[in-house]
């Protein structure tokens, strides 16, 4: 690796890819300690009820069973149900797994087999009859939909929307206007790995948790309090995440039934969910925005209404930020809007990629391309007519705006000039071509994080934060900072993340880390650059020849100079001369530049102009996209070719939402059925064109202390939209529920 | 997966010998699947890929024999069927995946099971599965259900794309059993449900298939197999067509067509086939085609687009096949 590019901004290859591709990367599932027990864990038929009896006698005669564990012989848990609440904040009443009897959802644990190998566990689950009383249940959305409601206590990241002027009014008096009713349907996250625990009980009575999540200390803190346990009992790891997209947020019920079959038997465990299981827990929520626009006949956007419902349990009401990204986005002195949850007899829906703005960003910027239209105007012209450059719902400046240079940027890359107006002008054989296109929006977040930064007598830099690489590839923008901020190249750095027993870090989402981490990093080996030379100016060791000359630190490298006379010499030289065999700094990064930068005061956000071609056979209902091209703005880019890769596999996200993904739920029984890859289709190959991603420059001091804002979302928002309104273009008909498959 | 025992003869009488709880292996990609989801629970499982039967040979009389071991991979690339019957070639590219169509064999694809979402959850009622329990597909989530074929019992579509160009190409299925050697017509393989969705095919206990004869055709370029589904790659169909026009002078001689994806077996229909006997293609001929071979549908909740798409789909095909020209299985464009 040429070392001398590997600082912050270039396209350092993955550190880990060589780790990962040869099978050393240790992911939840894979740690083999010795006497492992196999859990398999059986799930209830019904979604409303009360188990009359578990019929386990088959099950336990099974050769290799151990135990069958249910909510009558599960070992002591907390009492309360606070202590069930997870980092995620989700009011309501959290899930607590094998309780008591009562079901409150198809596909809940109902009682874990262990047993010595996973064929045995999962024979002797096949076994296993349970007896239920039924209840009625209600699994419908449109049924769901009457029952709409705003829960007394909202989701500590829920934004409420603010109206400004008057908006129904404007709507009557506009003489341009559209309303439609948008719809999506739920989609499960459904990372290549599935979720997995392997809990290890500690000779000091320990438990060592490997888990497949987002947040290691999130969950240490959810196993210490839901288990009754002290937190120094628990650690969590979580070195390596094979994708979370937002599934790995909260504490998923493996890691729970795990450690308490753990604390039961105090053997090591492992508990890996199938695929089909994955289709039992979170999932993207199903939702419906009614939204009416109105405009001038010069194409001024005069009315935004939208109000919007998702669908919660039963138990928890899970909210997303679904109806603000058009009164935030657009300059539009009327807007109003409404948000509301509906519940269903499921698991909580919860967050996935881009929570609230995937759907509310694509569903809405589906409508203002209805009301372009309406208003006889290009659909790139309407938006830079009337996008906002400040966040127009609260009124609030941004730290720094490129959507502009998105747009003519994306528009210039894509050819957008030249584009007929008209629906049905372009055609190839018997495929219509549309051209569509939207804009994207989304957080640019941060939150306060530590790093650790250690130089060991080897000459190597030790870099320490529980931030989760779920798959984004952290470790290499982590190695990248480190390299710069230290003066040390990148193959002599060795990153540690996804412990949690390191300095604290919130829970990886909603691409807060690259800007978090990477402050904390950068902090910590900067402080400890500092130190470092400090030290050695001070110390009684280092040569006078040293002591006296300005001491410069490039490239691990130290020089000195004295009489004209260059010096060079080691780090493993210099800590020799300081006497130590290792020096340490530790750093907590804070909002803005060190902390000193109100975030109150202005709104952040990061940009996106996706574009996109499709081609359509309109007889036979084939969409296919064969161009897209997403310029984001996005601050500042650490490592292009990671941060590149994260909006094209977002990208290919939306592509499934525009297109194919939909988990089909048998409200008959409150399932989702379509439990398998081979029925929930996520985007194949043959599906996905060349993907186009720039980066419009955009130099932001304030939004973060690195300028980074974080690209791991932004690449759904906008992509779905710009698929659909390419398809009006292509066919003169508009379809307002995603995705849109054959024969719609 | 339930234990099972296992066994892999070498002679096809040793093979025959068979109970009702024997399942046979050949690529496994369907039943070892279907003993992870326990919806198989063999109590045994006679492994066959001992026994020597994957061949591509010709024969006398100018047709194929596929072995019933060769792979749809290596039948789909094998230099003779490529000339002699591309339409099968183009199904079989048209199904699942590269990594699935190296393992799974020509005999396993004719006795795979539906993909219907219940009867692959055990937990669901499902007479193909557990006869007598009831159907839950009916009234359920039944987009890729069937529209033709069905019963009360069952309206599970059967999911293979190369038997529907097998059907077309009025293949013969050659059979093994404790009884002696028997052919049966491809078109008579499958079964439709009626009242006893969970036997899928005429196979006897301990019947084997051996290989697949397919007479020979003079198409042409007058073939097509086009493929609708909800992904371009890698999904089982909504509809498909299997198409071969024998042409002289603007004539249709002779059209062979079947249907996937909206039957409960490979769909055809002799009437409809004869009604393009000597006439030159033309929309209403077309139209006439696809109205007699659909005729009888029957849709149930979620599935009234398979009816919007089918005759298109049926039209399209048509006169890719009368035009010659084929439906590319790479480039997704439909001409």
């Amino acid at each position: 690796m040429n070392v001398v590019s590997a600082n912050i901004g270039q396209p350092v290859p993955r550190i880990d890819g060589f780790a990962k591709v040869t099978g050393q990367a240790t992911y939840a599932a894979e740690p083999h300690p010795p006497g492992l027990l196999y859990g398999v864990i059986v799930n209830s038929l019904i979604a409303r009820g009360r188990i009359e009896a578990i019929h386990d006698e088959a099950a336990r005669a099974v050769p290799g069973v151990i135990e069958v564990m249910t909510h009558h012989n599960r070992p002591h848990t907390a009492l309360f149900e606070k202590s069930y609440v997870d980092g995620l904040g989700v009011p309501g009443s959290p899930y607590r797994p094998l309780h008591d009897g009562e079901i409150h959802f198809n596909g809940q644990p109902v009682a874990v087999v262990f047993a010595e190998t996973f064929e045995a566990a999962r024979e002797a689950a096949m076994l296993i009859q349970v007896d239920y009383e039924r209840w009625p249940h209600n699994a419908d959305f449109d049924a769901a939909l009457y029952q709409k409601y705003m829960p007394s206590k909202t989701r500590s990241n829920y934004v409420p929307p603010k109206t400004r002027g008057n908006a129904s009014e404007a709507y009557a008096l506009s003489p341009i206007k559209i309303e439609g009713r948008f719809h999506l349907a739920p989609e499960h996250h459904n990372p290549m790995e599935m979720h997995a625990t392997t809990v290890i009980p500690e000779e000091d009575c320990t438990l060592t948790v490997w888990d497949k999540t987002q947040g290691p200390q999130a969950v240490q803190t959810y196993l210490a309090s839901a288990l009754s346990l002290s937190g120094n009992e628990v650690r969590v790891r979580n070195p390596y995440v094979g994708g979370a997209f937002g599934s790995g947020l909260r504490a998923q019920h493996n890691v729970f039934l795990a450690a308490l079959g753990a604390k039961m038997l105090k053997r090591p465990i492992r508990v890996t969910l199938t695929r089909p299981q994955m289709f039992t827990h979170v999932f993207r929520p199903e939702a419906v925005m009614d939204i009416a626009l109105a405009a001038d006949r010069d194409g001024t956007l005069q009315s935004i209404i939208v109000e919007g419902v998702t669908d919660t349990s039963r138990f928890e009401h899970n909210m997303e930020n679904l109806v603000i990204w058009g009164p935030i986005g657009y300059k539009c002195p009327n807007a109003t809007a409404d948000y509301k949850i509906a519940p269903r007899d499921t698991y909580t829906s919860s967050d996935m990629r881009a929570p609230g703005a995937a759907t509310g960003v694509n569903l809405f910027e589906m409508a203002i391309d209805e009301l372009a239209w309406a208003c006889g105007m290009d659909p790139l012209a309407f938006r830079l007519h009337n996008y906002s450059e400040i966040d127009a719902m609260h009124n609030m400046p941004l730290t720094s705006n490129a959507l502009r240079e998105a747009l003519l940027q994306g528009a210039e890359r894509f050819g957008w000039n030249g584009r007929p107006p008209a629906p049905r002008s372009l055609r190839d054989g018997r495929e219509f071509i549309g051209h569509g296109m939207a804009i994207g929006i989304w957080d640019a977040m941060f939150s306060p994080t530590a790093a650790r930064a250690r130089l060991t007598s080897d000459g190597r830099l030790h870099i320490a934060t529980p931030a989760s690489d779920i798959g984004t590839g952290t470790y290499t923008i982590l190695a990248q900072t480190a390299s710069e901020a230290f003066g040390i190249p990148i193959d002599r750095i060795d990153i540690e993340l996804g412990d949690s027993t390191l300095p604290e870090c919130p829970t990886e989402g909603g691409s807060w880390t690259a800007a978090s981490a990477g402050a904390a990093v950068w902090l910590a080996c900067q402080s400890l650059r500092e130190k470092f030379l400090k030290a050695l100016a001070k110390s009684e060791n280092t040569p006078e020849r040293i002591r006296q000359s300005e001491v410069t630190l490039t490239e691990g490298e130290l020089r000195g100079v004295r009489d004209g006379r260059r010096e060079v010499f080691s780090l493993q030289e210099a800590l020799s001369f300081i006497g130590e065999a290792s020096i340490e700094a530790e750093e907590t990064a804070k909002p803005g530049l060190r902390g000193k930068i109100s975030e109150m005061r202005k709104a952040r956000f990061t940009h996106s102009a996706v574009f996109c071609e499709v081609r359509v056979d309109e007889e036979l209902g084939i969409v296919r996209v064969t161009r897209l091209v997403n310029a984001v703005a996005a601050g500042r880019i650490m490592n292009p070719k990671t941060a590149a890769s994260q909006v094209r596999g977002a990208m290919v996200m939306a592509t499934g939402m525009a297109l194919h993904e939909e988990s089909l739920m048998d409200e008959r029984y409150g399932r989702f059925m379509n439990h398998n890859f081979s029925e929930y289709h996520i985007p194949s190959h043959a599906d996905i064109p060349e993907m186009d991603v720039l980066f419009v420059d955009e130099k932001d001091e304030e939004v973060s202390p690195l300028g980074i804002k974080g690209v791991g979302e932004i690449g759904m928002c906008g992509t779905a939209a710009a698929i659909a309104n390419a398809i009006f273009h292509a066919t003169g008909k508009r379809y307002r529920t995603l995705p849109i498959m054959p024969g719609a | 997966m339930r234990n099972f025992s296992y066994s892999r003869p070498g002679t096809f009488d040793e093979a025959c010998r068979v109970t009702e709880h024997t399942r046979f292996l050949a690529g496994g990609t369907n039943l070892i699947d279907l003993m992870k989801s326990d919806v198989e629970r063999p109590a045994h499982v006679t492994d066959l890929k001992s026994l020597s039967m994957n061949q591509i040979e010709e024969l006398p009389d100018g047709g194929l024999r596929l072995g019933a071991l060769a792979t749809n991979a290596d039948t789909a690339a094998h230099p003779l069927v490529i000339r002699h019957l591309p339409l099968l070639a183009s199904a079989i590219l048209a199904g699942a995946s590269p990594q699935i169509r190296n393992v799974a064999t020509n005999g396993g694809n004719l006795n795979q099971r539906t993909r219907c979402h219940y009867f692959y959850d055990p937990d669901m009622v499902c007479n193909k599965r557990s006869p007598g329990t009831g159907c839950s597909a009916r009234g359920g989530r039944n987009r890729i259900m069937a529209v033709l074929g069905t019963s009360e019992a069952c309206i599970a579509t059967f999911p293979s794309d190369m038997c529907v160009a097998l059907a077309a190409l009025n293949a013969m299925v050659n059979l093994h059993g404790p009884e002696g050697e028997r052919s049966v017509a491809l078109r008579d393989y499958h079964r439709l449900p009626g009242e006893t969705p969970w036997i899928d095919n005429v196979l006897q206990q301990g019947e084997i298939v051996t290989s697949i004869d397919l007479p020979s055709v003079s198409f042409g370029e007058h073939y097509t197999y086009l493929k609708i589904r909800d992904r371009l790659s890698f999904a089982f169909s909504i509809v498909s067509v299997a198409v071969g026009l024998e042409m002289e002078s603007g004539l249709i001689r002779r059209g062979c067509l079947a249907l996937g994806g909206v039957g409960t077996k490979p769909w055809c229909v002799p009437e409809a086939e004869a009604l393009m006997k000597d006439k030159p293609p033309s929309h209403s001929l077309f139209r006439d085609v696809a109205e007699r071979i659909l005729e009888g549908a029957v849709v149930d909740r979620d599935n009234a687009a398979k009816l919007k798409l089918a005759p298109r789909v049926i039209e399209r095909a048509l006169w890719q096949a009368a035009e010659g020209t084929p439906q590319s299985q790479t480039c997704k464009t439909i001409r």
